[in-house]
Parts: C-alpha cells; sequence; structure tokens
C-alpha cells in the first residue's frame, strides 16, 4: 500500500465518526472494523464540554486523526476551520473539505485548489475531497496535495462508484499518488470494487454509522476493502463479452 | 460587556482572552478559538483583548466523516 503522507496505514478503511446510535456502538463499530484513520471535526463547544468526551473516546481508538473541514464553503473558512484543527488535534493532517453544491455536496474544487495551495504551504498535509476530474487532480498536486480522494458519489447517499470509468482514468494517470475513494460507499461491494480498481484506500462513515448493526456492517467492510486489495493485487482476468469454456475440450469422450 | 460567543449573545466581563476562557468555563479545555474570524493560537489568546460586540467561536473535537 502506498503511504500517505509517509505514514503506512495498518489497513485500507478510513472510518468516520459521525451518526453512530451511541459512543460506545461507535467504540464497538471501530474494533471490528480494524480501521486504519478516523475522521472527526470541528463544532462549537457548548457549557457542557460534549467536545472533551468525544476526544477522550477518539484517543482510546489509537489510530491517526483525519480531522475535516466539512461544512466550509469558502477558502477562508475551510483555512481557518484547518488552523484551528491542527490545535485541537495536534496533527498535520486536514481532510479538505470546501462544499460547493447544497444538495450534492459536491466540492467547489476552484476553492478547493486555492485552499490547498494556500494550506500546503503553511505546512498542512492536504487530504482533498475531490470529484472525479483528472484536471483539478493535476492542480491539487500542483498546489501541494500528495493525496487525492476523489468522490464515488454525494456524501450520505450510499450510491456506490458512479463513475468507475472516471475513477480508472484517474487511476491510470497518477499511477504513484496514494489515492482514496471519499464519500458515496453504501455496502461492502463498492468498497471492494473501489480496491479492485487499485485505490490505496476508502472513506466511509454512513454506510457503518447508519447500518442496523454498525459493528458488524464494519466488519463487513473491513472484510471487502482486503479482498478488493487481494483482488487487485491478483492481477484480475480481463472481462469478455462471449463465453470460454474453463474446462478443457481435448479429451472429451465421443458420445453423441 | 456583551458579545457573540458561538453566535449567541453573551455578557462577559474578562477582557483577555485567556481570562475569558477561564471565565466561560473552558480554562483546561482541548478548544480552538477564532475571534472575529480570525483564528486565535493558543500562544496568542494572552495576548488578545476582547472588546464589546466581538465575535468569539469557541470549537472542540466533534464526530465528522
Amino acid at each position: 500500500m502506498r503511504a500517505f503522507y509517509e505514514t503506512e496505514l495498518t489497513s485500507s478503511l478510513m472510518l468516520g465518526t459521525a451518526g453512530y446510535p451511541s459512543p460506545a456502538i461507535l467504540a464497538e463499530a471501530f474494533k471490528a472494523s480494524g480501521a486504519g484513520v478516523c475522521t472527526v471535526s470541528l463544532r462549537r463547544e457548548s457549557a457542557g464540554g460534549a467536545g472533551q468526551d468525544f476526544w477522550a473516546l477518539i484517543r482510546e481508538l489509537g489510530i491517526p486523526v483525519l480531522p475535516n473541514t466539512a461544512g466550509c464553503h469558502t477558502v477562508k473558512e475551510a483555512v481557518t476551520t484547518a488552523h484551528m484543527a491542527r490545535e485541537v488535534f495536534d496533527t498535520p493532517w486536514i481532510k479538505l473539505e470546501v462544499i460547493g453544491h447544497t444538495d450534492t455536496l459536491q466540492p467547489d474544487v476552484f476553492a478547493s485548489v486555492e485552499a490547498a495551495r494556500v494550506l500546503s504551504e503553511d505546512g498542512f498535509q492536504v487530504f482533498p475531497y475531490t470529484t472525479d476530474d483528472l484536471v483539478v487532480g493535476e492542480k491539487l498536486l500542483a498546489a501541494g496535495c500528495e493525496v487525492l480522494m476523489p468522490w464515488g458519489a454525494p456524501i450520505g447517499s450510499g450510491l456506490g462508484l458512479n463513475n468507475e470509468y472516471a475513477l480508472r482514468a484517474m487511476r491510470a494517470e497518477f499511477p504513484e499518488v496514494p489515492l482514496v475513494v471519499d464519500a458515496g460507499i453504501g455496502v461492502p461491494s463498492h468498497a471492494a470494487r473501489a480496491m479492485e480498481l487499485g485505490f490505496d484506500a476508502v472513506l466511509l462513515n454512513t454506510a457503518v454509522s447508519q447500518a442496523g448493526d454498525p459493528a458488524e456492517m464494519a466488519r463487513a467492510m473491513a472484510l471487502a476493502v482486503e479482498a478488493g486489495r487481494a483482488a487487485f493485487q491478483a492481477d484480475p482476468m480481463e472481462p469478455r463479452d462471449m463465453a470460454e469454456a474453463s474446462t478443457p475440450v481435448i479429451g472429451k469422450a465421443f458420445l453423441s | 460587556m456583551r458579545i457573540t460567543l458561538n453566535g449567541e449573545p453573551r455578557d462577559v466581563t474578562a477582557v483577555r482572552l485567556t481570562d475569558l476562557l477561564d471565565e466561560l468555563g473552558f480554562g483546561d479545555a482541548r478548544v480552538a478559538t477564532a475571534l472575529n474570524e480570525q483564528f486565535v493560537a493558543v500562544g496568542d489568546r494572552a495576548g488578545v483583548i476582547v472588546a464589546e460586540g466581538d465575535r468569539l467561536e469557541i470549537v472542540a473535537p466533534m464526530q465528522g466523516g
């Protein structure tokens, strides 16, 4: 597996921490997932200090933390949020999200490139949430990103890989760059498919946290990611339109 | 004086940001701050004076995807 800013992950599964029925179920799901990274966010702290308990829970997971800039719509908002995240989570990693469209949560790729440039120059290690556009990918790399995270489908939609062709093209275009399918994964087969295409990781959240049994779905995702990775490494056969008998014809008894 | 704390009006007495965080009960908490939409690093808080009408954001770790 390719390293992410020189960090080798223990698993190709990056798992979000939002939307679990309870903190206990979140912890159980993470344990079952064996996730290599957890994603987190920043929100206004209440007087009760809910964030402090959550921070304690996250530290107990014992895996790298990837804070996001979810909900940001401008370069300034995202950059300020990144600075706050770097301080609170004590990491240079930032999952850069600059949202451009309310209904699809499609990233504003123009603002994302600019924010990535500003943050990279300031020492951040940027994980940009982006579309599957090759030109945007190239510009994000030129801005200093060493990872690309194209969407599979809109965040939280569970639609899977909407444009497999584009994801394949991305893998081919950037053979040395760690690539992560971020968003859209709904079921384990989607995650396995992304890994079969040669992606280095998948990042998902809702598919696990909103499943009836999050821990069991987390386990299923872990198996899928592992299976997909192994399949990619095994160099899959090429599909063909017509049948080709797998059983040898030579030596078949003459019986008609 | 009255400031806007996390989007809500709030009457406070301390003016130095470090003192204000103590007053609000965030003295030892793992939080990040922004004053009037500008990030204020932990190390800079003691030198920052909060004035009437200022907008203070205090954020902490939260669940995210």
